[in-house]
Formats: structure tokens, sequence, C-alpha cells
């Protein structure tokens, strides 16, 4: 028997400051319609998530954690529940509320990094600091996650890690107050993958980031504050890390 | 059903969009095709069965008068099969309900109906009787303006006499499958008739016994018109003959003739512009699918087919849709065919017109239409097919991109990053642009082609009767007057200004070049018929050079300052070398221009007239026709309203119901074009745009950067259209042009900017079309699938 979530213990913050949590999220339920099937994705999940907090979510295929984070992400709304933002119901949001909700909170990094192939790195972080409210310059970006040699060049002229650290950099530049990653180093080698976890790290350290990381790979449980796992829709797990260690002391 | 046809089927119907576009611009092809052919078709078919069937005559020579016996030696000719001769003789008709006279031929037939050439269809009543004095058959088109039955009576004037007349028959005969009075250019069936009457009777009402003026022949297998036609002239030509001629130089004939090469120019240019359109369009949807299926391909190679079986997939695939827009396209062309025919039979008059469906025409077209979809596949397929299935697997390497060396420019660095997405997709397949930007110019471009029709048509009224030909009546003299016989039509209460001219009958030649024509006697300083060259300006009449029309002057070949040599057919026949002074603009007809009084010291005689252009007072026109039917040497009266009403009836509403058919399908090939680039450029980058979506994008953003491309390749192809629509403008003028008509090349701003507005409308409908998808795009699965 999975625990209830409403059971779950409340989270502390990691920083220790005071803060209020950054996300509320509030018996959130998500069923949506698979062809002519119903898939209960979410069952009532409950979470609070604080500035600067590092959270893996682990789980297997259909556990419902990409769920979560794209109802965090407001790529996808709660059918039942809440969400707050800030305080702000983001299921409450319209189209365009949630697009700017995107634009100007949420940095996203996808397993297959969704790269712009027609512009360079430089460009490609570019594309989001041209519409953001405070970014930073795509150099600084790009030279935060290790890229100061390879800002001209295009996704084709890059291999798979550095496209994936192109994607980071195009996530923080607009110095969002939430990092969201899918899978990030799921098709990369461990050498990149480092690399990568390393670059997500950096930033969640240095700028405060709140940072939600889906993984299948359970190794990278142990540079996060939290590891939720995540079981047909339910929280079965919530374990809190008291030393978190650097990527390069991860044991693959 | 195989599972493999199943899929064929679902894939089709995801493509539906594509595949409709791509199958409406081929039908439009093939539509067209079929249409021009099977119009071809079946008027050659009832052209050549009627001049077979009714002995249409293959040599034609008009005389003064010849004795009867005259004829047994042409029969003796070499390559003569048979010699028929008539009388023919002009009419002035008195029609009730029209105030002006209307003029007609009356024909002589023989006493028999079997045997004899030119042979008359009856269409109602009966044949004229030889015993029954005065019985006729009238024309059809005649008949069918005047509400003549048989039974009725007709007044008309023959050589000075006025008779009365019984029709007894309603005929149509294969001289006159264009009805028109002989130096009219259109037809104009109210004032124009051709009639028939027993043999023995004409020549008794015209004093021609024992002789005839008119003479036809047909020849024999392997005969040489040529030499004929020498043997013929040498033996005539002390009987008052203008020189035989053949059916190439025959009015009626030749129209036929000309409307016929016109379908054919019209059943290859445009289609091959359709079907170059529709297959590079298949060309593109084909080559973005086998991309979106690598992993199917792959994994149908890996359960075992042939790379043989999965390339016939694709081609069945393509086959389908071609063959949708081939047989769209046949029932179209079927439906346009059809109607063209019965638009061809009201004014060229055979007995029957029948749509022929001629199998082969189907056939062509279907192999026409796998044709496109043949060179619709190439290049893809091949590198798709050897595709090893593990690497077919494996999500295809991010799209190579360069910087082109502008990207240094201050200008490159001061656009935002989706603007360069935008620019660098089109550099970086400039061949793929620029295909596209062709496919918008050519729809732009047969737009304009649509209105040129209408433009050229308005022009060519304002130029010939409104700029040139100011009368509003034209006089023609039963002969060559004097002079002062203008005098007498001046004197006419209501006439306001009378100008002569004097018409000849000539051979013109130049090298190897003959044409026959008329040379028209105009007095100086004439107000009422200006000669215009192509800038409008007047060309005064003075001199003794020759004033030819464009028209006889391409086909002679000749320009100004040139030496012609001119047969005069008529009086002392003498043959003189002529300098040709200048060139009139002109549109139809075969005529070339003289000072009046240089034209009568070339004939030997003094100032003589063959007819006057009048100008009117409109409210007493009427008592001025009344007038002149009075005048019994006055042979004919013919009115510009009529005129130009005949040209309207006749070519005019040809090529301005064509323009309909044109921009219905330039505006299909423009939608076609346009919204498959824009379907296969989001299909292509729906990644980069749900991408975009997520990162903060707005839709409106995104539909912008989507749009942008699909603006500049609308933007770039407008006025790359508008050079297209020129050129091909241009050539239609001269492709459709025929000897006997020309049509100039005029092209209102008007028709431009209809062409920009169409094609801008297609891209904006498009663009709502796409951005309706943008809506709908599936941000989460975008991030997770890679395609």
């Amino acid at each position: 028997m999975l625990p209830d979530t409403d059971n779950a213990p409340g989270f502390h913050n990691p920083s220790g400051a005071v803060a209020a949590p950054v996300f509320e999220i509030d018996s959130v339920t998500k069923v949506y319609l698979q062809g002519e099937v119903e898939v209960h994705a979410l069952r009532g999940v409950s979470l609070e998530l604080s500035k600067g907090d590092f959270v893996v979510l682990l789980g297997q295929s259909g556990s419902g954690k990409s769920t979560l984070l794209n109802i965090m992400g407001g790529l996808d709304t709660p059918t039942e529940g809440r969400v707050l933002y800030a305080g702000r119901d983001i299921g409450e949001f319209s189209e365009r509320e949630l697009t700017f909700y995107r634009r100007e909170n949420v940095g996203f990094v996808f397993q297959f990094y969704n790269l712009i192939p027609s512009l360079t790195a430089r460009e490609n972080v570019a594309l989001v600091t041209e519409v953001a409210l405070d970014p930073m310059t795509p150099e600084d970006a790009l030279a935060l996650v290790g890229l100061t040699e390879r800002l001209d060049h295009f996704p084709s002229q890059l291999s798979g890690g550095e496209q994936q650290r192109v994607a980071i950099a195009r996530a923080i530049a607009k110095q969002p107050d939430v990092l969201l990653c899918d899978e990030p180093t799921g098709a990369l080698d461990v050498e990149t993958g480092v690399a990568v976890l390393e670059a997500i790290d950096r930033v969640n350290r240095d700028l405060g980031t709140t940072t939600a990381v889906i993984t299948h790979n359970a190794v990278i449980s142990d540079m996060a504050h939290r590891v939720i796992t995540l079981s047909d829709g339910r929280i079965a797990r919530v374990q809190e890390n008291e030393k978190r260690l650097p990527p390069s002391d991860l044991k693959w | 059903m195989k599972t493999l046809n199943r899929k064929l089927l679902r894939d089709l119907y995801g493509m539906r969009g594509q595949a409709l576009a791509v199958a409406a611009v081929l039908a439009c092809g093939i539509a067209v095709f079929v249409m021009s052919m099977s119009t071809m078709v079946s008027i050659r078919s009832a052209k050549e069965s009627y001049y077979s069937a009714y002995r249409f005559a293959d040599i034609f020579v008009l005389l003064k008068r010849a004795p009867n016996r005259l004829v047994e030696r042409v029969r003796e000719i070499e390559g003569v099969s048979a010699a028929d001769h008539r009388v023919i003789q002009a009419l002035t008709l008195d029609m009730p309900g029209m105030n002006e006279p209307a003029t007609g031929r009356i024909i002589s037939l023989p006493e028999t109906e079997r045997g004899g050439l030119n042979a008359l269809y009856l269409r109602a009543g009966r044949w004229p009787e030889v015993e029954r004095e005065g019985e006729i058959a009238v024309s059809e088109t005649f008949a069918l303006a005047h509400g003549i039955q048989p039974g009725d009576r007709i007044k008309a004037t023959l050589r000075g006499r006025l008779r009365d007349f019984t029709v007894v028959g309603i005929a149509l005969s294969p001289e006159y499958l264009i009805q028109t009075e002989p130096g009219a250019f259109f037809p104009d069936d109210k004032r124009f008739g051709v009639f028939w009457i027993r043999h023995r009777q004409l020549e008794a009402a015209s004093d021609m016994e024992g002789a005839f003026n008119d003479l036809t022949l047909r020849l024999g297998r392997g005969a040489m018109p040529e030499e004929v036609i020498r043997q013929l002239d040498r033996l005539l030509e002390p009987y008052g003959s203008t020189g035989a001629y053949t059916r190439d130089d025959h009015y009626s004939a030749r129209f036929v003739e000309d409307e016929l090469k016109q379908l054919r120019t019209m059943a290859t240019i445009p289609p091959a512009i359709f079907l170059g359109v529709a297959a590079f369009l298949l060309n593109i949807s084909f080559r973005r699918m086998l991309v979106l299926q690598r992993e199917q391909i792959a994994t149908l190679k890996a359960f075992g087919y042939t790379n043989g079986e999965v390339a016939l997939h694709y081609c069945k695939l393509v086959a389908v849709i071609v063959l949708i827009g081939g047989i769209g396209g046949c029932l179209l062309g079927s439906w346009m065919g059809k109607g063209n025919t019965e638009v061809y039979g009201e004014f060229i008059h055979f007995p029957f017109t029948e749509y022929l469906f001629d199998l082969r025409i189907y056939l062509i077209a279907i192999v026409l239409s796998l044709g496109a979809g043949a060179l619709g596949v190439s290049g893809g397929l091949n590198a798709t097919i050897k595709l090893v299935p593990a690497e077919a697997m494996r999500p295809e390497p991010p799209a190579k991109y360069r910087s082109a060396a502008f990207e240094k420019t201050a200008w490159y660095a001061s656009l935002t990053q989706t603007t360069r997405m935008v620019l660098r997709e089109i550099y970086r397949r400039p061949l793929r642009a620029f295909l596209m930007s062709l496919g918008v110019a050519f729809s732009c471009g047969i737009l304009i082609i649509g209105n040129f029709g209408k433009d050229a048509i308005y022009y060519l009224i304002d130029f010939q009767y409104g700029l040139a030909e100011r009368d509003d009546a034209r006089i023609q003299f039963v002969e060559a007057l004097s002079y002062p016989a203008i005098y007498e039509l001046d004197a006419i209460e209501g006439v306001i200004r009378a100008e002569p001219f004097r018409a000849v009958p000539v051979k013109m030649i130049k090298g190897p070049r003959e044409e026959r024509l008329s040379v028209i006697g105009m007095a100086e300083g004439g107000e009422l018929y200006r000669l215009l060259d192509e800038n409008e300006q007047v060309i005064p009449v003075r001199g003794d050079g020759l004033i030819l029309s464009t028209v006889v002057a391409d086909l002679l070949q000749v320009s100004v300052g040139d030496e012609v040599e001119v047969h005069i057919l008529e009086g002392e026949r003498r043959k003189v070398r002529v300098k040709v002074s200048g060139l009139v603009a002109e549109f139809s007809g075969m005529s070339s221009y003289m000072n009046l009084e240089a034209l009568g010291r070339l004939l030997g005689e003094g100032r003589s007239v063959s007819g006057a252009y009048l100008s009117l007072d409109s409210d007493q026109a009427e008592s001025v026709f009344v007038a002149l039917k009075q005048r019994p040497r006055v042979a004919g009266v013919s009115l510009k309203q009529a005129t130009m009403k005949g040209f309207m009836d006749s070519i005019a509403e040809n090529i301005l119901r064509m323009r309909l058919f044109n921009v219905g399908f330039a505006i299909t090939i423009a939608i076609g074009v346009i919204y498959s680039g824009a379907r296969i450029s989001f299909s292509e980058r729906g990644r980069d745009l749900a991408t975009l979506r997520v990162i903060g994008f707005t839709r409106g953003e995104v539909s912008r950067m989507l749009l942008g491309e699909l603006a500049i390749v609308t933007l770039v192809g407008i006025p790359v259209g508008f050079a297209i629509g020129y050129g091909l403008c241009l050539w239609m003028s001269v492709a459709m042009s025929s000897d006997l008509f020309r049509i100039p090349f005029v092209l209102n701003l008007s028709s431009y900017g209809f062409a920009g507005v169409v094609i801008l409308m297609a891209s904006v409908v498009s663009g709502l079309i796409i951005q309706q998808k943008v809506k709908h795009l599936n941000l989460v699965s975008a991030l997770k699938v890679r395609d």
C-alpha cells in the first residue's frame, strides 16, 4: 500500500532561510484521454517547492512524473486540484498567461535538447534573452555551462552533450525562478552526462534557481535535496538527502 | 485488402490537404489538355466528315464570265477529278424590321442534287424546284436571325431588279462554315445571308445564259495544286479570273483551320505549365513524407519487405494522387470540352457537331498524369529506400546549417533570432525556396494571362473601332463608280460626311511568298477611316507607296522600303512593282492601303470609287438607310455596331470565356502551391515551433515566424510572376494570333494588380489555415518525439 500524499511529510527549506514556497501543489489529479482510454496520470499529488530546492523525480514510465513536470511548467493544466506558483493558481491561467508564465519564470531542458537547428549556440540562447525581462547575456549563459569556445557553432556541429549544455544555457539565460529538466541526460553517455549535470548543479547553487529533474537514473538522486518517487500517479516515497554530492562524485 | 494497402489509404487520408492540392493543380492541366484536344478532335472530325461527305471543293476560281464549254477543258487538266461551274450574284435584301439593307450572295444549284461539289445540307423544307420560278434555299444562320421559315417570301434586288423569292428550304454549305460577307471580317448573321437557286433561273436572271462566273474543283489523289492552279490561271485569265486559290485562301476554311491551330496551342503550353507545377508540388510533398516515414520504412525493411516492395508501396501512393487528379481533370475537361464544342458550333456552322469521346486523348491524359507523378517521386525515393534499417531507425541528425557571408554585416546583427531562422531556412535550401517562389510566380503569371484576353479585346475594340474606324456605316457599290457618286451620297439628308474608297483585289508577291488581298485606295486627310501605327499615330495616305497592315507585312516578310510585286486582279490586270511606304497596325483582315489617286494611276483609270465611309446624324440614320435602299447601285451597307457585335460574338466571346477558366485555374494553382509550401514548412518545423511555444513564445510570434518564409516566398514570387505573366502574354499574343487575326499585346496595370491581390489572398488563406494548426500544436509530444 502506497502512502497517501496527504500524509507526506512537510518539507523543510534546505537553504535554511524562511521563504514562501515557490510551488504549492495541492491534491492534483490529471486524467486525460489517450485515444478512447481514460488515463489517470496523477491521482492526488501534493507537494511544496521552495526557492533553491533541487528535487529529483524518479519513477517508472507512466508513473506521472512527466505529467507533473508539464503541469508545473504550464504546458498542461490539472484536472482537479490546484498548483500555486508564487501564490497564483496557474490552473486558472489563460492560454496567453500560461505562455508568459513560461516565458518569464520557467526554464526547460529536454531529453532531446530541442535546439533550433538553424540557429547557432549563441543565437539559440539569444532567442530567449530577446524576449525575457531580465536576462543575462547569451555569452554569460554559455560561459556558465562552459561553452565559451563554441558560441558560433550550429547544433549539427556540436556533440550531444554540448547541445544539451546549450539547451541549459538557453533555459537559464532568462534567470528563471524554476528550472525544469526532463531526462536531461537520457540521450547522453556517462561522461557528457556528468558535464551536463554539473551545469545544472551550478545554476541551482549559484543562482538559487528552484530545480526539478526527471530521471530514470537513480544515481542522480544523490545530488538533490530531495528525491520524490512517483508510482502509478501517486507519490510513493520522499527521501531527503543529508548531504548533496557533486555530480563528479556520483557513482554510475 | 493487404495491410500495406490499408496503410497507403490511411497515409493518403493523413496527407489529404496536400494530396488534394497536388491533385487539383494536376487536374487543371489535364482539364485544359482534354478540353482543347477533345474540342479540336470534335471540330476537326465534324469538319472532315462534312467536307468529304458534302464534297467541299479543293480549288476555287472567281471570274467575270466564261462559256460553259470551258468546263470540259478544265476537267481535262491533270489532277482535276471534278469541276462544277456556277453563277454567283450579289443580292440586296429588304428585310422587314431592318432599315438598312441586308446583303447576300445567291448561288446557283445544279439541276440535280447528286454528285455536285459543295453540296448543301438541307436542314428544313425541301430543295428549290427547277420548274418553279423564284424558289430559293436560305442559309440557316440568316434564317435564324430573321425567323425565316420555309414558305416565307423575301424581296431582294438582283442585278438592279427587285424580285420576289419564296423560301422553300433552310440549308448549310461546307463553303460557309463561317458565314461572312466578302471583305468583311466577322460574321453578321442579320445583314449577310447566302441563298441558293436553280442554275437555269439564276442564269436567266443575271444574263449569264450558257456562261458561269464561279468554278470549283476537286483534285484527285496525288494532284499538284500549284500545277493545277497554274494551268487554270492560264486558261481562265481571258475570262476575268481573279486567280484560282486553294482552301488555304478560302476564308471559311482558313478561319476553321486557324481555330484548330489555336486549340492545339491551348492543348500544349498551358497543360505543360500546370503539370510542371503539379510535379514540383508532388516532389516536395513526397520527399517530406519519406522523411517523416523513415522509421516506418526501416520497420518494413526490418520485417523483411524488399526494397522493391517498399518502393512500390510509395509509388502506389503517388499513383493514387495523380490518378485522382488525372481522372478529375479528364471529367472536368470533358465537361468543358463539351461546352466548348457547343460554343464553336454556334459560330462554325456544321450540320451536326458531335462531341467526341476519343479514348486516345484520355489515355494520353492518364499517361501525362503518371508522368507528372514519376517526375514527382524522382530523386526522393531512391535515397530513402537504400537506407539500412538500423540507420533509418535512428533519428536524423540535426539539419546542417551554415552562416552566409552577409551575416557579418551590421544589418544582419540587428535582426532578431526568429528572422534569422526564416532567412537561414531559405538559404539552406535555396533551390526549394526558388522553386516555391517560381510556383507562386507561375500562378501569378497565369492570373495575368487570364486578364490579358480581356485587356487585349477591349484595347482592340477601342483601337480599331474607336480610333481607326470612325465611320457609322460603310457603303459598298455594286461595281466601281466614277468619283461623283460620292457627292450623291453626301447630298443625302442625314449624311454628315462621306469619304470614298476604292477596293481592288490583288495578288501580292514577295519572293516565294504570295497573298491574295485587297488594296484600298483612300483619300488623303480622311477622317472616318484613319490608318494608325502601333503608337496610335495617324499615317498619312500620300505618295505612291503601299501601306501594309502589319499582318500582311509579316506574312510576306516585307518591311518599309521593300518593293512588292502586285498583280491587279481586275480591269487591265496590270502587274506592277510598288514600294512599301508604311505599316499600319491592324489586328484583323488582310488589307493594304494606298492613296486613292495613286491607286487610280496604278489601275490606269481615273478617280473611281468602290464605296464610301459615312458618318451619320444619329437622329436621321434611319432615313439615310431608307434612302440608300432605293439606290440600286448600293450593294450593301455595313454598320460599325453590327461589325463589333459580330466580333464580340465570335472570337471575343471565346477569349473572354477562356479567361474565366484561366482565372479559376490560376487561383487553384496559387492556393495549391502556397498551401503545400506552408504545410510542408509546418510539418518540417513542427518540433522547432513547439519548442518555441514551450519556452514562452506566443502563438502569434510562432505563426509569424512560420509565415515569414511564406511571406518572403510570396513577395519574391509576385514581381517575378509579373515578369512571367508579361512573357506568357507576349507569347500568347503571338501563339494565339492567326493569319487572319492578331491579338494585340496589351496589359493593363489593373491586371497586374488583380493577380497580385489574388496571390496575396491565397497566401493569407493558406496562412490562416496553418495558423489553425499552430493553435493545435501538441506541445508535450513535440518535446518527446524526434521527427
